[in-house]
């Protein structure tokens, strides 16, 4: 039996809040897929399902980690497959500009992921959470970010 | 070089080929200059040349001054630099090439900040864009002022904000988010550094928008993060590095990294350097299918 529909439901303990966000053609068809199929995978991802990537706007992400993402996925189709012909070739520049802003800022890019899932690729997708989620599960909860907030009143 | 530009800008405001001079004139005290607007031929005399003409003023070619567009055609002094933005401003559609009459000044540099002025322009008051600049004879114009400058830049650009840059860039991931957190922990959110960006010239800002409030309105650092990374988000592919933001900043925080950071990335990944050409097209509202990335799995 291949690794993704393995059982190893986690046991207790802090359970990483991650959020995906991607495109209604391809990626989210996928996801879709994983679940009529009844592909077991971890529960911690939050889906957003936006018409394409070309509608992700960078400020989601930013969002989406001050309100207490742990990690974000951002998916859609693959290049030449999009539902709109080119609004992955779009975000594909835009997350060129964003991955390396949010590196240079210090972000840890183990908590921000990018991938193209296609609508048959449930195995993928399935994959993909699992790897994503352990990953950020060993790394614990994003307290740089959440902690922001706290540094505020230290300094008054 | 002033009697010159003085000469043609009566001249073309006499013709009425443009309707208002935009220029540097001295402040009161003559510590510092200020913009100008001239309407009156009579007034042309007001206008300055001097290593203390710092501001960029193609910010008041956007459709944030309305009330400029309104006194009809205008001309402005600009150098090299400021005239990158100007061509970026033509390539996003802002206006057309013929709808600006460009003074363009040579240029042998400009002070950093104007307080940093001691009545001789030094190496070491310059910033570090007029030290790797290649517009000192300035590129796209409809009238040039000033002997032509021989000057030829570092092939490898040098200067503070390039060393800072690589020294951040070899730190570790935690270094340089303690760094920017503690940069960013002293902004005041008074989005001095937008307005004076002449190409953040949306007229309804991000931080406007409320329905939700996309930028946190109180300066905190989280919200003070999530604003600093929109904002250079917002200027990828457009920037040109002309350092207005940093200098405006009343707090000093280091835009002109970010912004140099970006830069790179944009000259690595498409080939793309910002404000030479006006018939092309800005990086980021273009693509090409053969776009190189090695981290979308
Ligand atoms: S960057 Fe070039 S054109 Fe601009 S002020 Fe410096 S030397 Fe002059
Ligand atoms: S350096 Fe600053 S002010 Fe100049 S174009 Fe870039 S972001 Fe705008
Ligand atoms: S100018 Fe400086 S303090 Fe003001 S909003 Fe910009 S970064 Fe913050
Ligand atoms: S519809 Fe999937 S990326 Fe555009």
């Amino acid at each position: 039996m291949s690794g993704h529909t393995e059982h190893s439901a986690p046991t207790g303990g802090y359970e990483p809040k991650i959020m995906a966000f991607v495109c209604n053609w391809c990626t989210y068809a996928g996801a879709d897929l994983a679940g009529t199929s009844r592909m077991e995978y971890r529960p911690n991802v939050r889906i957003i399902k936006l018409p394409c990537t070309g509608r992700i706007d960078p400020l989601f992400i930013i969002k989406a980690f001050e309100n207490g993402a742990d990690g974000v996925l951002v998916s859609g189709c693959h290049p030449g497959d999009c539902h709109y012909t080119t609004g992955n070739y779009h975000a594909r520049r835009r997350w060129i500009g964003f991955k390396h802003l949010m590196e240079f800022a210090g972000i840890d890019m183990r908590r921000l992921h990018f991938s193209w899932v296609s609508a048959s690729e449930a195995i993928k997708w399935v994959d993909l959470i699992n790897k994503v989620t352990d990953e950020i599960k060993a790394l614990g909860p994003f307290m740089e970010y959440k902690g922001l907030k706290a540094t505020e009143a230290e300094q008054g | 070089m002033e009697k010159t530009l003085r000469l043609k800008a009566k001249e073309l405001l006499e013709s009425g080929e443009v309707k208002v001079v935009i220029g540097y004139g001295w402040n009161r005290s003559k510590t510092r200059t200020t913009p100008v607007f001239i309407t009156d031929p009579a007034d042309v005399d007001t206008l300055v040349w001097n290593p203390l003409c710092v501001n960029n003023l193609s910010l008041y070619l956007t459709r944030k001054y309305k009330e400029i567009k309104a006194l009809g055609r205008p001309a402005i002094v600009a150098k090299g630099c400021d005239i990158r933005n100007i061509v970026v401003l033509i390539t996003e559609g802002q206006f057309k090439r013929e709808d600006v009459f460009i003074i363009g000044m040579t240029c042998n540099g400009t002070v950093y900040k104007q307080d940093l002025w001691k009545g001789e322009l030094t190496p070491n008051i310059m910033p570090t864009k007029c030290h790797n600049c290649d517009v000192r004879n300035p590129h796209v114009t409809d009238f040039v002022v000033g002997e032509k400058s021989t000057f030829t830049p570092p092939e490898v650009p040098t200067g503070m904000v390039y060393d800072k840059v690589k020294d951040l860039d070899s730190k570790s991931q935690s270094e340089r988010w303690a760094f920017w957190v503690k940069e960013f922990s002293r902004c005041v959110k008074c989005y001095a550094c937008r307005q004076v960006c002449p190409l953040c010239y949306c007229e309804r800002c991000i931080t406007e928008k409320n329905m939700p409030q996309w930028i946190e309105t109180s300066a905190h650092p989280r919200g003070n993060l999530s604003w600093n990374l929109t904002r250079a988000m917002h200027l990828v592919g457009r920037c040109t590095f002309c350092g207005e933001c940093e200098r405006s900043c009343p707090v000093n925080i280091p835009l002109n990294l970010i912004n140099q950071k970006m830069i790179g990335v944009v000259k690595e990944a498409f080939d793309f350097k910002s404000g030479y050409d006006e018939k092309t097209h800005p990086p980021m509202i273009v693509f090409s299918p053969d776009d190189k990335e090695n981290f979308i799995k």
